[in-house]
């Protein structure tokens, strides 16, 4: 089963870190996802620019608004997304408990896990009603 | 004469009380889901009422519950899998599941309980919903019993276990016993909910008691079982402290519902053998190195229930107990009856030092019980008004009826020989 994982992170705090902090948490973060690549859990995944570099769209009087920043301004913001693939909820804990992110972020970041949602008979009701 | 229906259906009643759940917990392994399972069993007692007045009853009731339970619940399936693709696999793969059920061991049906245990405690549950479901799951209570035992409306125990079972299957909870290096964090989730059922029946709010599940007897049969299956040092520890604390129960209110001090309790009503029992247990949890947060607490619990008279209580001992006990877990409330303990050793004026020092950090302020605290403690030290400011103060933050009455009993005994 796919485990999509949302890793938050406190901008601010992190852009105050040392270089060489920040490098420390690369190097192990990169190695880690080398091995869950080898595992077979990592499905995917990518690391998100900073919010202050986000597009919100809306749907505002008949027609898309597009605002600035990220969808809600809070302290700790998606910094990362990461697919994983887990037999069940508590082998994706335990795949994200290793996560050097984990112990590197301390305070400043949280991981929240989500697991798939599965849409494989509602996507089969819907190919019959549009006639496929 | 044997297999007459009325003797099966009482030998059947004594299976359903004593076996029920374990049943339940290896239909929810075997099946993969919680509400398909309590079918299964249902349908697995209805059939034994029948078959077992004709054919006596099996060598073994409950290998022969378990798989009639789940044939059941594959002719149940097959029935609806025309209308439901999901259970299609399930079904192929029940049906190639070909464990020959009698000669499972005990101790691996054990084990599911164990997991029923941890699954319906699980810390990605909802505190309110780990209680609601290990209550119903694992302890049998009915959806009104549960919410009677909290006053809260049985539609919301409803809806929060149909939430969490909806969890455990949509996001994939595994209905297994956590790995060793896991185990201590989620034995402490499990901890939680029992002493959380202890404690909801121990302070429960008088008068209404009549109609209430005992949720305190509850919680130490819940003890007991987990302490069978686990016999870990913190559920040796929690069980004791529950024990100890469930002796003194005729003793620590008055017939009206009337909160009585343990300073003031006649201990000669103390369960005798609930407090053997529990100091029994409290030696075994310390023989572990170093002694957990439950095995901390269930000792000072222990002294107190060694003392003949409060004055004779180890108070050196109590105060050293807490200092250890605030090392793992520091927080206020235990500083707070440290506090305590320390006035019992050395007078009330160095209690109150350590209680006001509390108090200047702005911790426990809203606490009703650190401003009854400060209060006994001040009028002891013959500071009458300060004690009086301090029981009105506990007065204004308390909401439970026993506990006013208390409050404005002690306010009315400083007005009678306060100034003495």
């Amino acid at each position: 089963m796919k485990y999509i994982c949302l890793g938050y992170i406190n901008e601010k705090e992190w852009e105050s870190a040392s270089e060489k902090e920040q490098q420390a948490m690369m190097d192990d973060c990169f190695a880690y996802d080398q091995e869950l690549i080898r595992n077979g859990h990592f499905v995917g995944g990518e690391a998100l620019q900073p919010s202050r570099n986000a597009a919100t769209l809306r749907w505002r009087n008949g027609k898309v608004a597009v605002t600035d920043g990220p969808f809600a301004e809070t302290k700790e913001q998606i910094g990362g997304i990461m697919i994983l693939e887990a037999t069940d909820l508590n082998h994706a804990i335990r795949l994200l408990s290793n996560h050097p992110s984990m112990r590197h972020l301390r305070e400043r970041g949280c991981w929240e896990i989500r697991p798939a949602a599965d849409l494989e008979g509602l996507v089969a009701e819907s190919e019959q009603r549009r006639g496929g | 004469m044997e297999n007459s229906r009325e003797h099966i259906s009482q030998t059947l009643d004594a299976i359903y009380r004593k076996e029920a759940r374990a049943v339940f917990a290896t239909l929810v392994r075997l099946l993969g889901d919680f509400d398909l399972a309590e079918d299964a069993l249902q349908d697995a007692f209805k059939a034994a009422l029948e078959q077992w007045s004709e054919q006596g009853v099996p060598s073994n009731p409950r290998a022969w519950l378990v798989s009639t339970g789940r044939f059941k619940a594959i002719d149940r399936l097959r029935r609806q899998s025309r209308f439901d693709w999901l259970q299609v696999d399930q079904l192929r793969q029940m049906e190639a599941d070909t464990t020959d059920l009698s000669k499972q061991i005990d101790k691996e049906i054990e084990d599911d309980v164990l997991r029923l245990i941890f699954t319906c405690c699980h810390p990605a549950l909802p505190p309110e919903t780990r209680t609601a479901m290990t209550l119903r799951e694992v302890c049998n209570l009915t959806t009104e019993e549960i919410a009677r035992a909290f006053l809260v409306a049985p539609a919301t125990i409803a809806q929060r276990i149909v939430r969490g079972k909806a969890k455990i299957r949509e996001a994939k909870i595994p209905f297994e016993v956590p790995q060793q290096h896991e185990l201590p964090e989620r034995l402490e989730t499990v901890l939680q909910v029992i002493y959380l059922v202890f404690n909801e029946g121990y302070y429960a709010s008088s008068g209404t008691t009549l109609t209430r599940v005992d949720l305190s007897s509850e919680a130490i049969r819940l003890g007991r079982l987990l302490h069978e299956l686990l016999p870990d040092t913190e559920v040796k520890g929690l069980l004791a402290l529950m024990l100890l604390h469930e002796s003194r129960r005729s003793a620590r209110a008055t017939p009206a519902g009337d909160f009585i001090l343990l300073e003031d309790q006649d201990r000669s009503l103390w369960d005798r053998e609930m407090i053997r029992e529990g100091l029994a247990l409290v030696e075994q949890a310390f023989s572990f190195k170093p002694p957990g947060s439950y095995a901390l607490q269930a000792a000072i619990a222990a002294l107190h229930a060694q003392a003949d008279r409060y004055e004779e209580t180890d108070w050196p001992q109590i105060v050293a107990l807490y200092t250890m006990l605030l090392r793992i877990n520091p927080s206020p409330v235990i500083e707070l009856n440290r506090a305590i303990a320390i006035a019992m050793r050395e007078g009330p004026e160095a209690g109150l030092r350590q209680i006001d020092a509390i108090l200047a950090r702005g911790e426990l302020t809203d606490y009703h019980l650190a401003h009854s605290a400060r209060a006994e403690l001040c009028r002891k030290a013959g500071r009458i008004a300060e004690a009086r400011d301090s029981w009105e103060r506990a007065l204004a933050l308390s909401k439970q009826e026993p506990e006013r009455r208390f409050i404005q009993r002690k306010l009315a005994e400083l007005d009678r020989n306060g100034y003495d």
